[in-house]
């Protein structure tokens, strides 16, 4: 039919992996190794080849119940298992359940002597017999380059080592084969030129005095994997490879939020202090309380049974114990509940790809809500602005994609300006909090403020930072007519302003008096004047009615008077009359009123 | 002792002297009857027939019949001839085809070229 392609009915063919169990690698590899073929294991001398390859048998017979065959060329049983019980594997246990075995084949150039033609088909044997004793399924071959010192005769052992290779395939064991590199090449001897499924390279290399681990995978066949180079980490625990390179941006935002353990602090957060899961920048200059801000912050982590993992770069964990017992803070009793760890180690240890190896390695182990890097800046100085940017960026990448709290301190310098300076890492920080050593008036005050905080309306006023025995405490700084102020300056100009303010109050009372009075003088002469007018009115009153009457008692006798002269009376003189009639009756009616109220008086 | 360093000399001119009289016990590891095995065989019988009649024993091990053998005698090639006696011990790969060589690694090379 046109247009269907046609698969024979068959699926596919998917290639089936071999997880190694180690930490890291099965995450670059898609799922491991290819199952059922020869890996190269290259690398230079010490890179861990061995280890490598002994892990890889190891957390197959423990963790995926493949046994494993360890073909030793180089070491004799009792020093393979001497070197990997420093790992922390019960090698014995398993070599008697028959999880493990170790076949150490001696390859001596001078105890070997060719007379004609010959193969390996020995060594098939031997590995054949060993591989079904204990029915393995995974084989290493340790390395396998000794044999071309042993054997004189290259053609035949190359020959040889390609039917080696296909006698592994065939017997279906997933099987490491590790060879030195040298010459320019990826193994000394062009091993890669018969294993050629998967080449996975081991690097030990010394940087500026500083050594570095990486592994490559060089070659995967059939297989897509990550090419870039990991760094990687040999301790106590065994392997471990970080794939941190994941620089995707798909992590969850956590909305919750968590308090700085500074109240103040969280108020101008925004109220309710950080976002979870976000990355916190501190810098500020030398003392300025970077490393007390951040012990707060873990503090009231550990207060809410989170468990906190503390990286300083510059002090030890006693120092730190005994310095922030000093402003009141007891971290030690969260290191003995397990809640808080210190990991101090020197910046100049080992490089910067192994300090990250570290982190991820003890984060892994620790599980902690909340990381501290003190002083992050510290790094810098073991490697370049870009590759210390790059590292903190897959750091809080991983970080991020656990949901993991992060705060990263910085020293500044005095003089550079650090909006400038740490520009290159600011923009990895989500919050970015800044310490200030202000200078002013021959003293040095520290303030704090609050340069960037995504996601939350954050206060923009400098706060004034103080470390007291209590802890760290923010006050809001002075800012009035005299100009933003702080510490002593401060104070005096509190003081200053409560004296005048203390004045401007007198002033006002004193005024106030004064208005009382003058309204109390003002209210006393209204009374006066109304008494005065009280006693007036009663006086004028007085005449009024007597006038009243007078003028009743005059209309009465002039009716009367009219009546005696019987209407005879002239216009002109009468006038004259009347005057003096009048006067006359006044006389008279005052007098008998003064009759009247005589008898009155004498009554009282 | 001064006196006893002549005598010495002499135990070992003689001991150089005599005939090798040694046992040879050797041992042939082969890997199943191969054209090779069968070379090896031939070649070592005839090499033992011709300088060592008498005074050797010789073993063919099949190391498929016993593969825990290999292991046991650190074999890594094949047809590996081993010989244990006299010492010190050897260890020959090969098909033996070169019997000059054979000889001189199993120490028998000096008496052929006297004889």
């Amino acid at each position: 039919m046109p247009g269907v392609r046609k698969t024979n009915g068959l699926p596919l063919p998917h290639l089936a992996k071999t997880p190694t169990g180690i930490r890291g690698l099965d995450e670059i590899t898609g799922g491991g190794l290819p199952k059922g073929r020869p890996t190269l294991v290259t690398g230079g001398a010490g890179c861990g080849k061995t280890l490598f390859s002994m892990e890889f048998l190891l957390r197959g017979a423990m963790e995926f119940h493949e046994p494993g065959l360890f073909v030793s060329f180089e070491e004799q049983e009792r020093e393979l298992l001497e070197n990997v019980a420093s790992l922390g594997f019960n090698v014995n246990q398993l070599v008697k359940r028959k999880r493990l075995a170790i076949e150490f084949v001696r390859a001596e150039h001078s105890e070997i002597h060719e007379t004609g033609d010959y193969d390996l088909e020995g060594l098939f044997i031997r590995l054949g017999h060993a591989i079904d004793r204990i029915k393995a399924k995974r084989v290493v071959l340790d390395t396998i380059e000794a044999l071309f010192s042993a054997l004189p005769n290259q053609a035949i052992l190359r020959a040889e080592l390609r039917r080696l290779f296909r006698w592994l395939k065939d017997r279906g064991v997933t099987a490491i084969v590790t060879a030195e590199r040298g010459g320019g090449m990826l193994t000394r001897h062009g091993l890669e030129e018969y294993v050629s499924d998967c080449v996975i390279l081991l690097d030990h290399r010394v940087i500026d005095q500083m050594s570095t681990r990486r592994l490559r995978v060089v070659k995967y066949r059939g297989s897509a994997h990550g090419t870039n180079e990991y760094p990687f980490l040999i301790d106590e625990t065994g392997f471990s490879v970080m794939p941190v390179t994941s620089l995707t941006l798909d992590h969850e935002a956590p909305t919750k939020r968590m308090s700085t353990g500074i109240a103040p602090l969280d108020a101008m957060l925004g109220g309710q202090g950080l976002f979870r899961g976000s990355s916190i920048l501190i810098s500020g200059t030398p003392g300025s309380g970077k490393s007390s801000i951040s012990a707060h912050l873990i503090d009231a982590a550990c207060a809410r049974g989170e468990r906190c993992l503390y990286f300083p770069f510059e002090e030890s964990q006693q120092q730190i114990l005994r310095n922030m017992r000093s402003i009141g803070l007891d971290l030690s009793q969260w290191v003995e509940r397990g809640l808080l760890r210190y990991h101090a180690a020197r910046p100049h240890l080992r490089g910067l790809e192994m300090h990250l190896a570290t982190i991820h390695r003890q984060i892994a182990d620790f599980q902690p809500r909340t990381v501290v890097l003190d002083p992050v800046s510290n790094l810098m100085d073991i490697g370049t602005a870009a590759e210390t940017k790059a590292m903190l960026t897959r750091l809080i990448d991983f970080l991020k994609s656990h949901e993991i709290t992060t705060v990263f301190t910085s020293l500044t310098s005095e003089t550079d300006n650090p909006e400038t300076t740490e520009v290159g890492i600011s923009s990895l920080m989500d919050t970015w909090l800044l310490v200030r050593n202000l200078e002013y008036n021959g003293e040095r005050t520290r303030g704090l403020y609050i340069l960037k905080s995504r996601g939350m309306a954050h206060s923009h006023q400098i706060r004034e930072f103080t470390l007291t025995d209590h802890g760290a405490k923010l006050r809001d700084v002075y800012t009035g007519p005299a100009g933003v102020l702080m510490g002593t300056a401060r104070t005096l100009q509190e003081a200053r302003d409560l004296v005048e303010r203390g004045s401007r109050h007198n002033e006002l009372t004193r005024r106030q008096r004064e208005l009382e009075s003058k309204r109390q003088a003002m209210e006393a002469q209204i009374v006066a004047l109304r008494a005065a007018y009280d006693a007036e009115a009663v006086e004028l009153e007085t005449v009024i009615d007597e006038r009243r009457q007078a003028e009743t008692i005059f209309d009465q006798q002039r009716e009367s008077l009219e009546l005696l002269r019987d209407g005879a009376t002239g216009n002109g003189s009468g006038n004259t009359r009347k005057g003096v009639g009048h006067e006359r009756l006044r006389q008279q009616s005052r007098a008998r009123n003064e009759r009247k109220e005589r008898p009155r008086g004498e009554a009282r | 002792m001064p006196a006893k360093s002549p005598n010495k000399t002499a135990e070992f001119e003689r001991a150089l002297a005599e005939p090798d009289t040694q046992l040879y016990v050797l041992r042939l590891c082969i890997s199943g009857m191969t054209p090779r095995s069968r070379e090896a065989i031939i070649n070592i019988k005839q090499i033992c027939e011709t300088h060592l009649q008498g005074q050797y024993e010789l073993e063919v091990i099949d190391l498929y019949q016993q593969p825990a053998l290999a292991a046991k005698y650190e074999i890594l090639g094949t047809p590996t001839l081993l010989k244990t006696l006299p010492a010190p011990v050897r260890r020959l790969i090969g098909d033996l085809s070169d019997t000059t060589k054979t000889l001189r690694r199993l120490g028998v090379a000096v008496k052929m070229n006297n004889a």
